[in-house]
C-alpha cells in the first residue's frame, strides 16, 4: 500500500528532553484542525533527557488510529540513530534529514529533502541553550510546507499550547514561518498531502490516563493513593489536577478530596482499603511491579469484602522489563491476583471514551459488589494520543451499594455483616460512625462467620467461599457487555480487547478487501457474560487476539468453555510496540491457508 | 449548683461513665491468648481508659496487623467497627480511614514484629504525616504466634527460649518516633496500669500520631532467665521518669505540687497531663533530651518508662491536606461530581478541530 493524499504516517526522530513533544503537537493538532483524523504515538526510552525519541502521526482519513508499521515521511533530526531510521523508511517515502545526520547510501526511489537545520537557528536564536529547544520547530514549518498544512492551522495549534508564554511564542512562531521560507525557497512539495475533510468537527484529542482521571473525577472519587509508576503517574497526576481544579472552595481552600503519595503500593493499596471500609470513593493507579506489590492486600479486600479501585496501565514486564513500552500481559495474573482461591472484576477500555466511563463504573461495581474491581488499560491508550468523540456528562447518580445507616438498622433486629440476604451473595455493610449499637463489626482476613466472627469450622469456610463464588456469578449480569459487530455469514471471528482494538478495526477492513469477512466481539470486562459464550458457539473459527506470550485471553477463555476451546487460536503480538493491522492480516491469512490445506 | 446526690444514687452514677455507660460496654470477646499475658493488661488499661474518658464506642476505629497483640482488638470495644489488616500495614489502613473520616477516634494495636520489623516502613511514614491515632506497640521481644523467634526489639544479650542470645541490635520505635517528630510518645509497661491509663488517656486526647510503647512480657517464649523482657527482669528495671495524671478537658481539677515538683502540659483539646517529678526533673518537650535518656537508659540495662516527648501543637495530616469539616466519606454526589458545565468545559478545550 503507497502512501496517498490524507493516508500517510509522519515519524519523527529526535532526542529525548529537546522540545519535540511541542514541535509534534503542534503538527498534529494543525492536521486535525483540517478535519482530517490523526493519532499519536510517543516511543520513548526509560530515560529523562538525551537518549532517542520518537513519534509517529497517522494521518487517516478513513479514521484508522492504530500504529502502522509504514512511515512515509521521516523526520531524521538525531544524529545517534539517523542511520537506523533512514534505513527503515521504504519505496516511495519521504526523508527529511537534518543536513550533516550520518546516513547510509540511499536508493533513488526515496524522495530526500536536506535542511541545515543547526546552521538556520543560528542568528534566530543567539542563546545556544534555548536553540536546541526551538529547532524543532523549524521542521514543522519545513513539513507544513511540504505536506500542505494550512499554515493558520499551525498557529492557532502553537498558540493553544505556548499561548501563556508570549516570548516563547514569539521565538517559535519565528522558527515556523523561517522553516516555512527555507522550504518555499529551496524544496519542492511533496507527491502526497494533507487536504481539508470535514472528519473532526466536535471531535476531541485525549490521552487515556486523562480520559480516566476525568472519569474519576465525575464518579464522585474522594480518595487517590498512589506511587509514582511509569505508565501509570499521569493518571494520578492529571486527576490530582482537576481535582485541584474543581474540588477546591477557592474561598475556603477546602477540598472535598484527599490526595496521597504512598511510600510504596503497598501502602497505596492498604490506603484505599482504609478509606474504602469507612465510605470513601477510593482508588489508586499502577503498573506491573506496583501492582505485584498489591498481591497480599487484594486477596484480603476479596475475602473481606471491602471496595478498590485499582487502574493498571499495563507496560511490559517480567519485573521491570520495557517500561516505556506496551502490553496486555497482566491480565491472567490480575484475574486471579492474591493466593488462596480468588477471582476479580476487571474492566477492559478499549478507547479513551471507555477508559472515561469505566472511570465512573468502576467505583459503582466496586461498592456494589464489595471487592477489588480492577482497570487494566495499557500504555498505548493511556499515554498515547486519540480522537475521539466527547465525552458524555453521566445520566445516572452513583451507586454506593448496599449501605446500612442507623436509621435502617432501628428498623431491624440484627446486623449479620456477611449474610447474603438477597440471594445475590452480596451481605450488607456499615460504615466506622455509625450512630448504633448493632452497626460495629470485625473485619478481618482470617476465617469469619456470617457475623464476621473468627471461626476455623470447615463448612463456615466453605460456605463463605461458595457465596463469594456466586457473588462472582451475580456480576457476570452486572459488568459492561461486549460490543458485538456481526458480519453476515461470516464463519470466521475475531475477539479483541483493549487497544488492540483499533488494530482489529482496521485488519477487518482489509481483510474484507481480499475476500474474508469477519464477525468480532470487543470484550469489555471479566467475568465473561452470556454474549461472550454465544458468539463463540456461532463461529467456526474465533481469532483472539492479544497483546502478551502466553496467550492469557485464550488461556481464560479455555478454562470458561473447554468444550469450545478447541475453536480458539492465537494472534499475538509481544515486542512492547502497539499492535498494528498488518501483523493482524498476517497472522489470519496465514492461518487460514494452513487450514485450507489441512483439509 | 445542683442538688446534692444521694448515696446509693451517687454509687449508681459511679458505675456508668459521663456519657451513661458501663465498663462492659467497653469490653469484648473473650481473649484467646495465654493466660497470665501482658497483652491481656493492656487490653484491661485500654477498656478502663476509654470508660474513663467517656469515649463513645461508635466513634472509634479498632485497628491492628498480624500477631498475637494484633489479636485483641477483639477483645475490646465491641460496639466499635474493628479492622484486623495484614502483617505490618495497619499504618496504611489508619491512614486511609483517617483521611475518609476526620471525626473518628482512631485505636491502633500492633507488636514488635508487626511494627519494627515487616512494617516498620510503614510505621515511619505514618509518624512521618501525623495522621491522628493512638498506636499502640505491645512489645515482647519475640514473634508469639510462630513459636518464639527473636523480634527485631530483643535487646542485644537477651537470651530466647531455645538458648540462642540475640547479638543485633534493638530497633527502638520510641527513639525512630521522636526522631520523625512525632507530637506523643511514651513507654510504659503492662504491669503498671497505673502509669499506662493516664498515658492512654492523654494519647487518645492528642491529635496526631501518639506512639505508645508498652513493654508486654511474654509469658510462653520470652518470660525465663536471661530474657530481657521477662516480667521480674522489667519490673526490676523499670524506670520511672515521673507519675503521671490526666485531667481530662471536661474536668476543672487543680493538682497542687510544691513548686518545682511537677510539670504541665496541656494538649490541644484542653486536657491536661501533670508529671510528677520522681529524681530528676525531665523536661518532655525536648526531644534531643529524650533521644539522650533513651540511650542512657539503654546503657545502663534500665527500661525508661513514662511520657518521653510530647509536642501538642504538631499539625495533623488532615490539617495538611486541608480537607472539608464533612467527612469525605459523608460527602453527598453533589458535593463531589462538578456540573456539567465543567466537563463541557474540559471537552471544549480538548476540541480543536474546528468544524
Amino acid at each position: 500500500m503507497k502512501a496517498s493524499n490524507n493516508d500517510f504516517s509522519i515519524h519523527v526522530a529526535t532526542v529525548n528532553g529537546s522540545g519535540s513533544q511541542t514541535a509534534n503537537t503542534t503538527l498534529m493538532r494543525a492536521i486535525f484542525q483540517m478535519g482530517v483524523p490523526v493519532s499519536g504515538k510517543n516511543l520513548f526510552p526509560s530515560n529523562i533527557a538525551g537518549l532517542p525519541t520518537w513519534f509517529t502521526i497517522r494521518v487517516s482519513e478513513r479514521g484508522y488510529l492504530a500504529r502502522t508499521r509504514r512511515n512515509d515521511v521521516l523526520v531524521a533530526m538525531n544524529p545517534e540513530t539517523s542511520v537506523e531510521d533512514i534505513a527503515s523508511m521504504g519505496p516511495g517515502s519521504i526523508l527529511l534529514l537534518n543536513e550533516g545526520v550520518p546516513a547510509p547510501k540511499i536508493p533513488d526511489d526515496r524522495v530526500v529533502y536536506k535542511v541545515p537545520f543547526n546552521k538556520l537557528v543560528e542568528p534566530l536564536v543567539p542563546d545556544a541553550k534555548l536553540r536546541k529547544l526551538v529547532v524543532n520547530m523549524i521542521y514543522v514549518g519545513v513539513v507544513s510546507h511540504l505536506l500542505g498544512i494550512d499554515f493558520e492551522e499551525v498557529d492557532h495549534a502553537l498558540t493553544a499550547q505556548l499561548g501563556r508564554k508570549p516570548k516563547a511564542l514569539d521565538m517559535n512562531r519565528a522558527a515556523v514561518k523561517l522553516g516555512a521560507e527555507y522550504a518555499t525557497e529551496h524544496l519542492k512539495p511533496a507527491p502526497f498531502r494533507v487536504e481539508r475533510r470535514n472528519k473532526t468537527a466536535d471531535k476531541v484529542l485525549i490521552e487515556g490516563n486523562q480520559a480516566g482521571a476525568l472519569g474519576a473525577l465525575f464518579g464522585g472519587v474522594t480518595f487517590l493513593s498512589w506511587y509514582p509508576i511509569t505508565p501509570s503517574s499521569s493518571l494520578a497526576e492529571s486527576l490530582q489536577g482537576y481535582l485541584e481544579r474543581y474540588r477546591r472552595d477557592p474561598k475556603t481552600g477546602e477540598a472535598t478530596f484527599a490526595v496521597v503519595q504512598a511510600e510504596d503500593e503497598i501502602a497505596a493499596i492498604g490506603m484505599v482499603l482504609g478509606a474504602s471500609w469507612t465510605g470513601a470513593r477510593a482508588m489508586t493507579t499502577t503498573s506491573g511491579p506496583g501492582l505485584s506489590l498489591m498481591t497480599e492486600f487484594t486477596g484480603f479486600a476479596y475475602y473481606a469484602e471491602i471496595p478498590a479501585v485499582i487502574w493498571d496501565i499495563q507496560r511490559v514486564g517480567p519485573s521491570t522489563g520495557l517500561p516505556t513500552r506496551t502490553s496486555q500481559a497482566d491480565l491472567l495474573s490480575t484475574a486471579f491476583m492474591s493466593h488462596g482461591d480468588t477471582k476479580h472484576i476487571i474492566l477492559l477500555p478499549a478507547t479513551v471514551e471507555d477508559c472515561y466511563t469505566f472511570g465512573m463504573r468502576a467505583f459503582d461495581l466496586a461498592e456494589r459488589f464489595q471487592t477489588p474491581v480492577f482497570v487494566l488499560s495499557d500504555l498505548d491508550i493511556g499515554m498515547n494520543t486519540w480522537m475521539s468523540d466527547p465525552f458524555q456528562y453521566p445520566d445516572k447518580p452513583w451507586d454506593r451499594g448496599k449501605v446500612l445507616t442507623a436509621e435502617d438498622l432501628a428498623k431491624t433486629a440484627k446486623f449479620e455483616r456477611y449474610r447474603d440476604l438477597d440471594g445475590d451473595g452480596i451481605p450488607y455493610r456499615t460504615l466506622p460512625g455509625t450512630d448504633h449499637p448493632l452497626a460495629g463489626y470485625f473485619t478481618r482476613g482470617s476465617g469469619h462467620d456470617e457475623q464476621a466472627l473468627y471461626t476455623e469450622n470447615p463448612d463456615t469456610y466453605k460456605r463463605v467461599m461458595d457465596r463469594l463464588a456466586a457473588k462472582y456469578e451475580t456480576a457476570r449480569v452486572a459488568v459492561p457487555p461486549p460490543v458485538i459487530d456481526r458480519t453476515k455469514g461470516a464463519e470466521i471471528g475475531i475477539l479483541g480487547f483493549g487497544s488492540s482494538h483499533w488494530a482489529i478495526l482496521e485488519a477487518r477492513d482489509r481483510l474484507a478487501a481480499d475476500g474474508l469477512t469477519t464477525s468480532y466481539l470487543l470484550l469489555k470486562a471479566l467475568p465473561f457474560t452470556k454474549e461472550v459464550k454465544s458468539f463463540l458457539e456461532s463461529m467456526k473459527v474465533i481469532y483472539v487476539v492479544e497483546q502478551n506470550r502466553d496467550a492469557q485471553m485464550k488461556a481464560l477463555l479455555t478454562m470458561e468453555y473447554p468444550e469450545l476451546a478447541t475453536k480458539l487460536r492465537s494472534i499475538l503480538h509481544y515486542d512492547g510496540l502497539p499492535i498494528d493491522a498488518q501483523s493482524i492480516v498476517d497472522q489470519v491469512q496465514e492461518r487460514e491457508r494452513e487450514g485450507v490445506l489441512s483439509r | 449548683m445542683t442538688p446534692e446526690k444521694t448515696a446509693p444514687e451517687q454509687a449508681a452514677n459511679g458505675n456508668k461513665n459521663r456519657i451513661g455507660l458501663t465498663v462492659a460496654d467497653y469490653r469484648g470477646a473473650k481473649s484467646t491468648l495465654c493466660p497470665g499475658c501482658g497483652h491481656d493488661a493492656i487490653t484491661g488499661s485500654i477498656i478502663q481508659a476509654a470508660f474513663e474518658a467517656g469515649i463513645e464506642p461508635h466513634r472509634v476505629a479498632k485497628l491492628s496487623g498480624i500477631g498475637c497483640s494484633s489479636k485483641t482488638p477483639a477483645y475490646f470495644l465491641s460496639r466499635s467497627h474493628g479492622f484486623n489488616a495484614v502483617h505490618g500495614r495497619m499504618p496504611s489502613i489508619a491512614t486511609g480511614v483517617s483521611v475518609a473520616n476526620r471525626s473518628l477516634t482512631l485505636l491502633g494495636v500492633s507488636g514488635d514484629g508487626d511494627t519494627a520489623s515487616i512494617g516498620l516502613g510503614q510505621f515511619l511514614h505514618l509518624v512521618r504525616r501525623n495522621v491522628p491515632l493512638l498506636y499502640i506497640v505491645e512489645n515482647n521481644g519475640v514473634y508469639g504466634l510462630t513459636k518464639g523467634q527473636f523480634s527485631a526489639t530483643a535487646d542485644v544479650g537477651s537470651k530466647a527460649k531455645s538458648g540462642r542470645v540475640n547479638e543485633l541490635m534493638p530497633i527502638d520505635v520510641c527513639a525512630l518516633a521522636i526522631e520523625l517528630g512525632c507530637g506523643f510518645v511514651a513507654r510504659s509497661f503492662s504491669g503498671d496500669p497505673k502509669q499506662l491509663r493516664p498515658i492512654l488517656k492523654a494519647a487518645l486526647s492528642h491529635r496526631g500520631t501518639a506512639v505508645v510503647d508498652v513493654i508486654s512480657p511474654c509469658v510462653t517464649f520470652n518470660n525465663h532467665e536471661g530474657s530481657t523482657k521477662s516480667y521480674l527482669n522489667v519490673k526490676e528495671h523499670d524506670a520511672p521518669l515521673h507519675d503521671i495524671f490526666f485531667i481530662p478537658r471536661y474536668e476543672n481539677i487543680e493538682v497542687d505540687y510544691a513548686p518545682g515538683e511537677s510539670r504541665e502540659v496541656t494538649l490541644h483539646d484542653g486536657s491536661r497531663i501533670t508529671l510528677k517529678k520522681l529524681g530528676e526533673d525531665y523536661d518532655p518537650g525536648d526531644a534531643l533530651r529524650a533521644l539522650e535518656t533513651i540511650h542512657h537508659g539503654r546503657q545502663e540495662d534500665k527500661f525508661v518508662t513514662g511520657l518521653l516527648y510530647v509536642d501538642p501543637d504538631k499539625e495533623p495530616f488532615e490539617q495538611d491536606l486541608k480537607l472539608v469539616e464533612t467527612p469525605l466519606a459523608s460527602l453527598p454526589l453533589e458535593k463531589v461530581r462538578p456540573p456539567k458545565e465543567v466537563l463541557d468545559e474540559v471537552m471544549s478545550g480538548l476540541m480543536t478541530g474546528k468544524a
